[in-house]
């Protein structure tokens, strides 16, 4: 790139409210270890010492861990922290996502002993504190879906909707026949299709009509006494809700289907309809998403599943149950369960926030819904004419335009985000859904102010700009983030996917 | 509200641009036979969610304020002051999946660390970005190696896997033709080595071992790997205490294909059971068929060093139905939390917290052994926790503890029938002398 345009790309980056982030490098933390150092400390040990197992069935020491002081560690991470965008600093549209503002009083009460320090297998009648709090937030997530009963179960999303086709499956195989195939539209998330697989179904695709949402007619035709159920999101990714969804429902039922609603999008309308009167048989909800527990760079999540009573009988063992005392048990006595999904309650520290979260907002969490639809639909407004919009259909808490004006002048969704961050903004989700080819997906939350949208809005239109007038410095950005566009394509092609100790000899690092 | 940073004003100036009258307007597609407000109590303060919480958390017995012998796959170890509050960092916190590498790649950098940790800890050459815990992390190296064994169709488990795990696998293969056999302990608490291998045959596409097992033992990985590669089938590691990591021999060097299980004990705090780090390790021939994320080491535009999440194509988002896994959010945040504990500890701390946690178990096994009415019925090796026989109903005898501040163990009649009698007791380099000794003190005076 010549220097002209990387001046021109700084200068139109500096103008927007950009990070800084120092240093722009840091070494692997087996790079900064030295032969010697100690960064820890442990009492000196109050026992006699003893090593009471066959020497061939132990070793000798760990090769190419780390030695390295506190000091270093601290400034290690800190260091590393500072090459992440996050939502604090600023806008992080992920469409799908809900990147929204974590509270800090959940990360307090979460680390209350008698959560973080607590131990699922210590006797009912002293844990009565942490089964009443997950009966708690169980009742509070009934009342928001109009459902029956709840799991807490499932790690996250994605388990929640194995848990779901799982129950759904068993209700089935109940009455003969657990049939062959789960119906799920092109728009769906790819978690869908996957989870269908891994209960054992034959995924069939619907193709959704002009709006880009379901077509009734395709799905008439497909529904048939074969199909288990349809997924279905609800909006859809395109933030469109299928405003026919009690007929949808009527059709799946028909024939004896199921219909499962997924959560993703759940934040569009909690607390203003209730999945139960769409006809939804089991949604899983996102604790990380709609009810604000952190995405800590990758989870932990966790996915609550909410279920009409005729399904209840399935759910994940051991249920959360209050006695007629006003005590609370576990109810590990369940013959018709699906079973387990993993060990133990499930994300336990998640309940915690999750019920945290839901209590601030108490009977205005509707208000979270009315935040995060005024927002998008204010972006959208402010955008459109200048992206292309392929489905004009009403949309809730998020917008999916395209790059097909900017792939004109050869400027693609993912340069567009890659420019994003030089104005110091988490990019959109970008090339989902798959139905909208070269889709940026973007969903603001409700915890945006104007004046962050506005900056948004201000430089998605700069971006606009300079795909027409100076394509090429949208086309090479990032140019002011820590490292320039990374090479994915040589990432795959040459797997390195960790350190080894004979690479201290000859460290790969930066100058 | 604290967190809607709209003010009236600002909504009045939104709408307008929008070009409709009020919010309620943008839900005009939502049917009215659908909707409902909910029936829920105020909005709390800070102050009202702390008092709430706080009594809540009063009412449940715990680490901090009980003497503490609880395991069974979940263990009270130490955790830096700053492995926690590292977390607090609002660009590890509320970052969320490295999709964008530019501005990710403090995260990117982490996971690469971590899985680094994990391939040295298991002595395999590589590890995922995390799984959510350890009995999933089995189900899931289970498919993989069905995945890698196409056409058979048969999964050997020694009984001395973790019930809950066990549990969790029959979940995950219910419905997919797939088998699931179990090999019951020998009278020593150990798995048999000849039944295992008898139980292995052309069908079977895994024998999984777990050590120490469920009952506390140590096991020899190579009872595993045998079995396998004599029929051509692979061998899975189960570590549910991954503290022992550090004393125990590795899997890799013992012939084991595939590492999986539980990291919680490497960083994590208990949580009251998540959320917990589940990990993945393998060897390189079966790199392309491992679940989860990964991430990469390449390099930037202007040839510096980069991480990149990668070999995305096994994923759900790219191969819908035919990915290797449904997982999308791991456990990002407990990785994390990882490296700094493992980084901390390194090569020497690990060691220490292995054989601290060790040494203190053989002195309260030895303790108990010599108590009038209690038995160590398993002879042989355990690592860091031992079954106990009381000469009475464990359950009951627990309780009665319990209520007295000794939180002394699990009891096996959680999970199994027919041995009423025995508990589970797990020690950690936390627990002092004088903690132990009160136990001894407080079993004695109950039988």
């Amino acid at each position: 790139m010549s220097a002209e345009i990387e001046e021109k790309a700084s200068a139109a980056a500096s103008a927007a409210d950009r990070r800084r982030p120092e240093p722009r490098h840091e070494p692997l933390v087996f790079e900064r270890s030295g032969r010697g150092k100690v960064g820890y400390s442990l009492p000196p040990l109050d026992v006699p010492e003893t090593l009471a197992i066959p020497p061939e069935l132990t070793r000798s020491d760990i090769e190419g861990e780390t030695e390295i002081t506190e000091v270093e560690v601290a400034r290690h991470f800190t260091r590393l922290s500072r090459l992440n965008f996050s939502i604090d600093q600023g806008l992080y549209p992920l469409g799908s996502c809900t990147m929204k503002h974590n509270p800090r009083t959940n990360e307090e009460v979460a680390r209350l002993p008698g959560f973080a320090a607590a131990h699922p297998l210590a006797p009912e009648e002293l844990t009565q504190g942490t089964l009443e709090l997950a009966w708690r937030l169980e009742r509070i997530l009934i009342e928001l879906t109009g459902l029956d009963r709840v799991t807490l179960q499932p790690s996250a999303g994605a388990q929640g909707e194995l848990a779901g086709i799982l129950m759904i499956r068993a209700a089935l195989a109940k009455t003969g026949d657990p049939r062959r195939i789960v119906l799920i539209p092109d728009s769906a998330h790819g978690t869908n299709p996957a989870s269908a697989h891994f209960a054992g179904y034959e995924v069939k695709e619907l193709k959704s009509n002009a709006r880009g949402t379901l077509d009734l007619d395709v799905l008439q035709a497909a529904m048939t006494e074969k199909v288990a159920a349809l997924m279905l999101t609800v909006p859809n990714t395109l933030g469109v809700f299928e405003d026919r969804i009690t007929e949808i429902a009527r059709i799946v039922h028909a024939k004896g289907g199921y219909l499962y609603g997924d959560g993703a999008n759940f934040n569009s309308f909690v607390g203003l309809a209730r999945p139960g009167r769409m006809g939804i048989d089991v949604m899983h909800m996102n604790l990380h998403k709609t009810f604000s527990t952190p995405h800590g760079g990758g989870g932990p999540g966790s996915g609550p599943v909410a279920v009409t009573r005729a399904l209840a009988p399935f759910l994940p063992r051991p249920t959360v149950e209050r006695r007629s005392d006003g005590t609370f048990a576990l109810d590990h006595d369940r013959p018709e369960s699906i079973g387990r999904l993993r060990t133990f309650l499930g994300n336990f520290g998640m309940f915690v926030r999750a019920l945290a979260y839901i209590a601030a907002y108490g009977n205005r969490i509707g208000d979270v819904a009315r935040g995060a639809v005024l927002n998008a639909n204010y972006i959208r407004a402010g955008l459109a004419g200048l992206y292309h919009l392929k489905y004009d259909a009403p949309t809730l808490h998020e917008v999916v335009f395209s790059d097909k004006r900017q792939a004109q002048r050869d400027v693609h969704a993912m340069d567009i985000g890659k420019r994003l961050m030089d104005y110091g903004f988490h990019p959109p989700t970008v090339y989902f859904p798959l139905i909208v080819p070269g889709a940026l997906m973007i969903e603001p939350t409700e915890t945006e102010g104007k004046a962050g949208l506005d900056a948004f809005v201000e430089a998605m239109r700069a971006i606009a700009r300079e795909s027409e007038e100076e394509p090429d410095v949208v086309r090479t950005a990032p140019h002011t983030t820590p490292v320039r566009r990374v090479d994915e394509v040589a990432a795959a092609r040459n797997l390195v996917l960790r350190w080894r100790p004979s690479d201290a000899a000859a460290p790969r690092g930066a100058p | 509200m604290k967190f809607l940073p709209a003010s009236d004003a600002d909504r009045e100036a939104m709408l307008r641009a929008i070009g409709v009258a009020r919010v309620d307007d943008l839900f005009a597609s939502i049917p009215a036979e659908v909707r409902g407000e909910p029936e829920l109590p105020p909005p709390q303060s800070e102050i009202e969610i702390r008092r709430l919480f706080g009594e809540l958390s009063a009412r449940s017995a715990n680490a901090r304020s009980s003497a503490f012998f609880l395991g069974a796959g979940l263990y009270n170890h130490y955790v830096s002051a700053i492995a926690d509050q590292m977390l607090y960092r609002a660009e590890w916190l509320t970052a969320y999946t490295p999709y964008q590498p530019e501005v990710s790649q403090g995260t990117l950098q982490s996971i690469f660390e971590f899985q680094t940790h994990v391939c040295l800890l298991t002595g395999l050459d590589v590890a995922n970005a995390s799984l959510y815990e350890g009995a999933s992390a089995l189900a899931e190296a289970l498919l993989m190696a069905g995945r890698l064994c196409r056409g058979r169709r048969r999964a050997v488990l020694s009984a001395g896997i973790h019930p809950e795990y066990r549990e969790t696998v029959r979940t995950y293969f219910a419905n997919l033709d797939l088998e699931i056999a179990e090999v019951p302990l020998a009278a020593d608490g150990g798995t048999d080595a000849r039944a295992l291998e008898a139980a292995v045959d052309e069908r079977t596409f895994a024998v999984a071992l777990q050590s120490p097992n469920f009952y506390g033992r140590v096991e020899d990985w190579k009872t595993a790997s045998r079995a396998a590669t004599a029929r051509g089938a692979l061998s899975i590691a189960v570590v549910a205490e991954a503290a022992s990591l550090a004393l125990l021999a590795p899997p890799g060097q013992a012939g084991i294909d595939i590492a999986c299980g539980e990291a919680q004990s490497l960083g994590v705090p208990m949580q009251n059971g998540g959320p917990l780090l589940g990990f993945l390790a393998c060897r390189t021939a079966h790199q392309r068929q491992i679940p989860g994320r990964l991430v990469g080491e390449t390099r930037d535009a202007e040839g510096r060093r980069a991480f990149c999440l990668t070999l995305s194509t096994r994923e759900q988002h790219i191969r819908r139905e035919k990915a290797t896994s449904n997982i999308c959010t791991n456990q990002g945040l407990m990785a994390l939390a990882s490296n700094i504990h493992l980084s901390l500890l390194g090569r020497r701390g690990l060691r220490e917290i292995a054989t601290q946690s060790h040494a203190k178990a053989e002195y309260l096994k030895g303790r108990i052994a010599t108590l009038p009415g209690y038995r160590i019925p398993y002879p042989g090796p355990t690592f860091n926790e031992f079954v106990v026989e009381a000469p009475a109903e464990a359950q009951p005898l627990l309780l009665r503890l319990a209520r007295r501040g000794v939180l002394a163990g699990v009891p096996l009649s959680r999970y199994e029938a027919g041995s009423p009698n025995r508990f589970l007791v797990a020690v950690t380099e936390l627990n002092t002398r004088e903690e132990m000794d009160r136990l001894v003190a407080e079993l004695g005076a109950a039988a």
